[in-house]
């Protein structure tokens, strides 16, 4: 049994060898949980474009995971030759900590190498039992609210920044009132999962919580399966607009001689092509074009961006996520 | 010293498998580990003791070892029964039963969280019961012991059955018939004779509670300050990339595991002198 099996795999290899030496290309995209679905499709017509424009075949490996997981990865040795992730942040890190890439990274592609963006919104039980329209309804007593550890998962730093920025316009730009709201709605948290994807089973499988805050793609998405008669989506009156961030792993693209498929691959995201692949994921298209073709789609709320409620992403980690930090805070005992 | 050495070991190969042990040894254990405590070195004296000593991290040590403890103690009892019956006894679907013990061992960690999630959360088949008695089984401390005990069943188990196979009843059938009772057959018989093994399977469950990280973030909930493990506050420091946080409370976690693992060893090497030492005397006073 054991002698066939090691036979299949010798086969194999050798298979994927003579694979390898016929001239194809392989990429290796490291991405964060959602993405799945949108570089399924758009694997495979990057691979048609590219063959039709250059007559080689490239074939691009996905892995998916946690955002700061993967950046984790890619710092420890990952050959990644592009990085698609959650926040800027991550790909900040591997900049910083392993050098892989250059500081400015970031300005290397169209809207802040963000080809795609999304924002965050709530999903509460059939009926919305306890009312919950807007962002307020999450601090009130009794309301019981979905959202996974900001500290661990991505996702959860958008969720949280949705939150802060809601109190901050609401407020007028009180900063102690926003940390008050914050301090609330997390007191509302019973469960802190440390993925998006945990928390979307706390909430559907296990039963927990009046409402689930998250990403607006997985929600739409996953609108059909998670079954339409036991749930709701709630858009509240103005959210976050979130930028996931793309780009090429230098050190890895240079030493393997892949920079310009890579570089392509990162390029077509912005074509009209690459962004009705978004838009069918149901990421919201930068391209005007196409987010008016599948504007529909998309519930009507109003977006605000990190820079206009914080800064950028070094300030953010340092003010709210980093040990100590605003969201530390909610948490510290005698409060 | 070389001198001794050779004569004192009857058996060749000291010299070679001794050096494979310490090569072994240092490539899978010690040189990661060192790695460790190297990283955490990178940090000044007074920043290390701020981050070992947060009140978050302080709690998270309590919860760990305090679960670990209550797990491993409660597996020391379940697992001397089950022990027990598995070698005492017959009956249909004994082997069954046998293996199924080592099922914890197999089960990837994550899988046995989520199964045990779903089981104890208050939907569940087991948890919808215990709601309405107030008890809050997932996503408590609760719900760490109940994982932990699950990662550390098999340990007490594997390690006291042979010994209690290897245990003549002649044993107890003399104890009985110097008048022995029933209970006392079990304290100053059987316990005493197991109780190394036992020792040894509690060690190593409470060890493999205390490192859990898999099955547990899946039940606990995770709050700060309530139902989070060191593992996960190690992980939450590294997704943040303080790879020097991370290692810091790392080495506390070590230190402990070490000092808690070499005291119980010195007790079980200390009991177990005890035990030969009677057996001498019992066997000197028979003689006499």
């Amino acid at each position: 049994m054991s002698k066939k099996l090691s036979l299949v795999l010798a086969i194999l290899l050798l298979l994927s060898a003579g694979l390898a030496q016929a001239g194809t290309v392989t990429l290796l995209n490291v991405s964060y949980d959602p993405t799945r679905e949108l570089y399924q499709d758009y694997n495979s017509a990057f691979a048609k474009y590219w063959k039709a424009k250059t007559g080689n075949d490239v074939q691009v490996q996905q892995s998916h995971g946690g955002s700061s997981k993967q950046a984790r990865a890619v710092i420890d040795g990952l050959g990644a030759d592009v990085v698609t992730l959650a926040l800027a942040y991550d790909i900040d890190a591997i900049a910083q900590n392993a050098k892989l890439l250059p500081a400015n990274w970031q300005s290397r592609l169209p809207n802040n190498s963000s080809p795609y963006t999304s924002t965050i919104i709530f999903l509460v039980r059939k009926g919305n039992p306890k009312g919950i329209k807007d962002w307020d309804d999450l601090a009130k007593p009794g309301v019981s609210v979905i959202t996974p550890n900001p500290k661990t998962s991505g996702g959860a730093r958008w969720n949280y920044l949705g939150a802060w920025g809601f109190a901050l316009k609401k407020s007028g730009g009180d900063e102690s009132k926003a940390k008050d709201f914050i301090s609330r709605l997390y007191k509302n948290v019973p469960v802190l999962d440390s993925g998006a994807r945990g928390a979307t089973t706390t909430f559907v499988e296990r039963g927990i919580g009046d409402v689930l805050i998250a990403w607006e793609n997985e929600v739409l998405l996953g609108a059909k399966d998670l079954g339409k008669d036991k749930f709701e989506i709630v858009v509240p009156s103005m959210s976050i607009l979130c930028e996931p961030t793309v780009s090429v792993v230098d050190k890895v693209v240079d030493k393997k001689g892949t920079r310009a498929v890579a570089e392509e691959y990162l390029k077509y995201l912005y074509s009209p092509e690459g962004q009705e692949i978004a838009a069918k994921r149901y990421y919201r298209p930068r391209s005007e074009a196409i987010a008016k073709k599948y504007a529909s789609q998309f519930p009507n709320v109003k977006l605000f961006t990190l820079a206009e409620i914080v800064g950028d992403w070094q300030k953010t980690q340092k003010i709210h996520f980093a040990d100590g930090g605003v969201f530390d805070q909610v948490y510290q005992p005698n409060q | 010293m070389a001198i001794r050495l050779k004569q004192k070991s009857v058996l060749p190969g000291f010299g070679l498998s001794l050096g494979f042990t310490v090569l072994y040894l240092s490539l899978i254990v010690l040189i990661p580990l060192s790695a460790t405590f190297l990283k955490a070195s990178s940090l000044t004296w007074p920043r290390f003791w701020h981050i070992v000593t947060a009140p978050r991290a302080i709690a998270s040590y309590e919860l760990s070892f305090g679960a670990s403890a209550i797990a491993a103690a409660l597996n020391l009892f379940f697992g001397l029964i089950v022990a027990w019956v598995l070698v005492r006894y017959k009956f249909p679907g004994k082997r069954l039963f046998d293996s199924m013990v080592d099922l914890p061992f197999a089960l990837p960690t994550a899988v046995a969280g989520i199964a045990l999630t779903a089981i104890y959360s208050s939907n569940g088949w087991i948890g919808q019961y215990l709601q309405p008695l107030g008890i809050k089984a997932a996503y408590s401390r609760l719900g760490v012991i109940i994982a932990l005990t699950f990662t550390g069943l098999p340990f007490v188990v594997r390690t006291v059955q042979p010994v209690l196979e290897d245990l003549d009843k002649e044993m107890e059938e003399a104890a009985a018939s110097l008048g022995a009772g029933r209970w006392q057959t079990i304290t100053r018989v059987i316990l005493p004779a197991i109780m190394p093994a036992a020792l040894t399977g509690v060690t190593m469950a409470f060890a493999r509670a205390v490192g859990e990280y898999g099955s547990v973030v899946f039940i606990s909930g995770n709050m700060p300050m309530k139902t989070e493990i060191t593992p996960l506050l190690i992980i939450t420091k590294l997704e943040q990339y303080d790879y020097a946080g991370a290692t810091a409370i790392a080495v506390v976690m070590l230190v402990v595991s070490f000092t808690m693992l070499l005291t119980i060893n010195l007790m079980q090497a200390w009991s177990g002198r005890r035990m030969r030492s009677s057996e001498g005397s019992e066997l000197a006073l028979s003689e006499a």
